[in-house]
């Protein structure tokens, strides 16, 4: 009743074909997420397709004006990578505040998108830099791609292939840990693009996973500093409220976080 | 070869194995013909099961048998039991509900067996287990102190009216009342001390064997006590008789006291093997540990301290209601009162101390030992009110502390326990010098203008280790006696071996225990073994908890080591022609004094064997056994003072130093002793700032994974600053007080001591996680504003 059956395709079309052939498949990458909750048998895929492996989908792209990270490039080779500590050092410190080494060596970027965690990391950088989600049938703008708890734009047997990250003017991400699990009680993405556009986002915090932060945006656009945040207040509505925090120690989290992202980006 | 005597920083012997992966815990081990337990536990805090059907599990591939609590009710195992009487103040023994291994009627936690699964793998057991078809009619639930005491609280055991188990009281309520009367300055505080889930690295397991032939059992467990466990299986739970019943506990991963009682699973574990004729393991996940092995703490108080003109304490109030969660389990009814409010005395002179204790059962894990067991309780309790004492009279806090401090031995405190020694003014000057407390206000006003905020927090603890004697805790309602014994087997070539009643399960005693062998005779430690854990055998013996191997287990070995030296020295005497008197013993010889004549250890050890010019008379052989109950408890003893920032936007404490001061009498292996220390201060801290059980309005426990019970990692503690004072301890031949639990009893109070001094909120309970510290922060804010 939960077993399953594993495969290793080589290539993505192979991916797809097999996704298909099974009555409930799953695509695994770095299994932090699935596998843990195979073991607590809150899913039981008949088929389980191991895409971590397909050489397309591993490495990382700097040109001049984007960053592309293929989607079963793990957390580790996001982190050691020299392009992505000059191009965008702000996900190479997001990175570096995911998780514990045995988490990076194995998790994956694009595990992390598709899952949409409400309070995973990258959703917020991806949504903050306006990326570019690139799957095997299209690509999605972050702005499309997240749609709440757990939920994105994806297809069922559609694959990630790449993330596409603007290069931004400046940018820069504070975590505050959840004590226990250590994702993010509350993190804040801040980004000056190149067009000048400026985009907040905050992770951990809102019921409905990431969320754009437009009092923070409108602030910084007038005077991109930490202290042009001191006074503003940030609503607790729709915040999350659970034993790790309130929503109005979430609310005061997003602006303190923001204080420093901004310190961060410079 | 005195280097690996006592006070030598000798590196553990056992790490080795341990490192290498080459322990052997419970679940390493398999055995011809074995299957697998899977328990089926209760989803709902209160419930009466209305039916249990097993037919479809049974039908399921591999499914050896499917066993339910009616079963093991109409086979009279018997329920589980509590081994310490309680008594209220009216007399009346402690209410105590029914407790069978399996509920046959009524669940009344989150997690309690009903039904077991036996399969020929853990996978199959647990497909099964899903197949099992309980239906229950869901009971209103009570999951906090305040609920289950509520006027109409929903009612756990008809036993145990209003759900009180006791109300107990200890010290001279008059006395007190009159030390109130004349008081210039009472203090009053209120406190919750939160429960922890002990996370041993280790889950529980049980492997049970059932031998048909010999009618005999053996049970390969993760016990901190396998002798206890033994007694408690034979006598109790009407397994088998003692001598049919082998219980053996190999490598233990850690145990913290959750490992001291005996659980249903492993009495299920051994009925079931007789049933299905074959061998059943079970080895508990991490969510079965957080659901089922015995939590820790839980009270809430109320303390009022009476102080005169001089800032003396005049008297100690307290009550205190103490959650044992929906059952009694095995020595929980004397942690909130014997090992608890004999210890509110602190290191204070307080001439009069009332303090009662109300047990109360709620539909929630049963609450036992952890870690300090009573004494952290005892602990955070006066440590914060000696700190909200020093605020409110506007005086230093070391300084109050020192005024009231005991500083003449033997001293009698209200609530029974009579400290043997001690110096607590040379350990708080001591941690004073080591915090640099003169330069603080600098640093306090540096922080400051760095925008974090600095506070300084103390503890003085005292706890009582070693337990104990077997007259005294008798007369207290104990079920045992706690002694240790040791037998000391030098083997024909001059190798030994220790038998061992305490149990190793993270201590090392198989390197400190070889220490004081291998000290007293000038050998290496390489050369003695210690064997523990095996009722097979180990001689009775009572096992490790409350700090008392060294002082009792090893000072066992001290008195057998005696009687062995006794008769080796006179084998030597005879084999040199010498007075036994002279014989001196160095260096792995046996020498007559002021002479070149010696014979070496090896061939007194073959003469006792081949007996053949021994002593007229004397037996041969070289074994001597002893048994060693102490005169008192220890009494370790020490001062501890946390510096801690606190991030004004985020409500996060970093402890910036930590300072532990620590009396424990004599190490044996400093190193050992330090890594003790870094434990418990860890598991203080963690209780302090990180940890605790957290249960929903339904009754389920919301902490029940790492992902919400947030443990102590290494980066929330410093790098800990540890040094000690030394009192030997006059009560025992080594001097020894014991130090597994200091750490988990000092830390906490000195953590919060010092968050609320950075904060100057002191309305905080534990733990003061960034959320909570951050809303303390925003109250004086608030009031300031209106
Ligand atoms: C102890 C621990 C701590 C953690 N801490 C953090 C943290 O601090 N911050 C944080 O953000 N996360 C954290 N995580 C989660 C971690 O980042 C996961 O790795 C991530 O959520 C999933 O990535 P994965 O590669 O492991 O995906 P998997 O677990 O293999 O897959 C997850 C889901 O995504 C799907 N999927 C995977 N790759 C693709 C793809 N290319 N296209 C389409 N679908 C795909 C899978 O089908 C599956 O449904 C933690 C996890 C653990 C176990």
């Amino acid at each position: 009743m939960y077993s399953t059956t594993y495969h290793r395709p080589a290539t993505v079309d192979e991916a797809v074909a097999l996704f298909a052939k099974g009555s409930d498949a799953k695509y695994l990458a770095g299994g932090h997420t699935l596998l843990p909750v195979m073991k607590q048998r809150l899913a039981a895929p008949s088929d389980v397709i191991d895409i971590a492996r397909i050489p397309t989908l591993i490495g990382i792209e700097a040109s001049s004006e984007t960053l592309t990270i293929k989607a079963a490039t793990t957390y580790f080779d996001i982190l050691s990578s020299a392009d992505v500590k000059r191009t965008i050092p702000a996900i190479a410190h997001l990175t570096s505040v995911l998780g514990d080494p045995a988490v990076r060596y194995r998790g994956t970027i694009g595990g992390s998108v598709a899952t949409n965690d409400p309070t995973a990391d990258y959703p917020a950088a991806v949504l903050a830099l306006n990326a570019t989600v690139k799957t095997n049938r299209r690509e999605i703008p972050a702005d499309a791609f997240f749609q709440g708890l757990f939920t994105t734009a994806l297809e069922n047997d559609e694959i990630i292939t790449a993330i596409a990250f603007p290069i931004p003017e400046k940018a820069g991400y504070a975590k505050m840990r959840n004590p226990a699990s250590r994702f993010a009680l509350t993190a804040v993405f801040v980004a000056k693009l190149k067009s000048g556009e400026i985009r907040v986002t905050a992770t951990g915090a809102s019921q409905d996973g990431v969320m754009r932060v437009p009092v923070i945006e409108q602030a910084l656009a007038a005077n991109w500093s930490a202290a042009a945040l001191e006074g503003i207040t940030i609503s607790e509505e729709g915040l999350m409220a659970d034993i790790h925090g309130t929503s109005d120690y979430r609310a005061n989290l997003i602006k303190v976080m923001a204080q420093r992202a901004v310190a961060a980006a410079g | 070869m005195g280097v690996e005597g006592i006070g030598a920083s000798v590196v553990r012997k056992e790490d080795r194995r341990f490192i290498t992966g080459r322990g052997r815990y419970v679940d390493d081990i398999k055995v011809m013909g074995m299957t697998h337990a899977y328990f089926v536990r209760s989803p709902h805090a209160h419930a009466k099961i209305t039916s249990i059907d097993v037919e479809a599990a049974k039908a399921m591939p591999g499914v050896v048998d499917v066993l339910t609590g009616q079963q093991i009710v109409d086979d009279k195992v018997g329920n589980l039991i509590c081994g310490w009487a309680v008594h209220s103040k009216d007399g009346s023994a402690m209410k105590m509900g029914a407790w069978p291994a399996m509920a046959p009627e009524t669940v009344r936690f989150v997690g309690q067996a009903v039904a077991v699964v036996i399969a020929e793998t853990r996978n199959l057991a647990r497909d099964a287990a899903e197949a099992v078809e309980v239906h229950y009619e869901e009971l209103p639930s009570a999951h906090h102190i305040a609920m289950a005491i509520a006027p109409g609280a929903p009612q756990l055991h008809p036993e145990a009216p209003g759900n009180i188990v006791y109300d107990w009281s200890i010290g001279e309520e008059k006395a007190v009342d009159e030390a109130f009367a004349k008081a210039a300055n009472v203090v009053t505080f209120e406190l919750v001390n939160n429960r922890l889930v002990p996370n041993a690295m280790e889950p529980r397991a049980a492997l049970a064997e059932y031998n048909e032939a010999e009618e005999h059992f053996t049970l390969h467990t993760t016990s901190q006590n396998p002798h206890v466990a033994r007694l408690v299986l034979s006598a109790f739970y009407n397994i088998a008789p003692e001598h049919k019943l082998r219980v053996v506990a190999p490598d233990v991963g850690g145990g913290f006291g959750s490992k001291i009682f005996i659980y249903p699973e492993e009495m299920v574990a051994l009925w079931a093997s007789k049933k299905v004729r074959r061998p059943v393991k079970w080895t508990g996940d991490r969510n079965e540990a957080f659901l089922t092995d015995a939590h820790g703490r839980d009270h809430i108080s109320k303390a009022e301290m009476a102080f005169d003109a001089d800032n003396k304490i005049l008297g100690l109030r307290v009550k205190t209601h103490a959650n044992f969660g929906a059952y009694m389990s095995l020595f929980s009814s004397s942690v909130p009162t014997y090992l608890y409010a004999t210890l509110l005395s602190g290191q204070y002179n307080i001439p009069a101390i009332y303090a009662e204790v109300i047990g109360v059962y709620t539909n929630t894990t049963p609450v036992d030992a952890y870690r300090g067991a009573g004494r952290p309780e005892a602990c955070y309790l006066l440590e914060r009110l000696m700190e909200t004492a020093a605020r409110q009279l506007k005086v230093d806090p070391a300084e109050l502390r020192r005024k009231n401090f005991i500083t003449s031995f033997p001293h009698q405190t209200p609530v029974i326990m009579a400290y043997d020694i001690g110096d607590f003014g040379a350990s708080l000057d001591a941690a004073l010098k080591a915090i640099d407390y003169a330069g603080f206000p600098a640093r306090r006003e540096k922080a400051k203008s760095e925008g974090k905020l600095r506070g300084l927090g103390f503890s003085c603890y005292i706890e009582a280790c070693g337990i104990a004697p077997s007259k005294a805790v008798g007369s207290l309602g104990a079920g045992v006696g706690l002694w240790e014994s040791a037998e000391v087997r030098v083997n024909p070539v001059g190798t030994i071996e220790v038998l061992t009643g305490s149990h190793s399960h993270g201590q090392g005693h198989e390197t400190t225990f070889a220490q004081l062998v291998a000290g007293r005779l000038g050998i290496p430690i390489s050369q003695v073994s210690i064997v523990h854990g095996d009722t097979d055998k180990v001689q009775f013996g009572m096992g490790t908890y409350g700090s008392r191997s060294a002082a009792v287990g090893m000072s066992a070995i001290f008195k057998a080591m005696e009687k062995v030296e006794k008769k080796a020295k006179k084998i030597a005497a005879h084999q040199l022609e010498a007075s036994e008197d002279d014989i001196v013993i160095e260096n792995g010889e046996f020498k007559v004094t002021g002479t070149d004549k010696s014979i070496a250890l090896p061939m007194v050890a073959l003469a006792a064997y081949t007996a053949h010019n021994l002593p007229d008379g004397m037996e041969p052989g070289l074994k001597e056994g002893a048994f060693y109950d102490p005169t008192n408890f220890t009494f370790p003893a020490g001062s501890y003072i946390c510096e801690i920032e606190v991030d004004k936007g985020t409500g996060k404490s970093t402890i910036i130093k930590f300072v532990a001061v620590d009396d424990f009498g004599r190490l044996i292996n400093p190193m050992i002793v330090d890594g003790q220390v870094h434990g418990g201060l860890a598991q203080g801290i963690g209780q302090a700032i990180l940890e605790q059980a957290i249960y929903d309005d339904t009754g389920q426990l919301v902490t029940a994974s790492f992902m919400d019970y947030a443990m102590p990692r290494a980066d929330d503690v410093p790098s800990f600053e540890i040094s000690h004072t030394t009192t030997l301890c006059p009560g025992n031949p080594l001097g020894v007080k014991g130090c597994g639990e200091a750490g988990a009893i000092g830390a906490s109070a000195a953590v919060i001591n010092a968050i609320t001094d950075a904060i100057g909120n002191n309305k905080l309970d534990m733990p003061a996680t960034p959320d909570r510290v951050w809303h303390a922060m925003q109250a004086p804010l608030q009031q300031a504003a209106e």
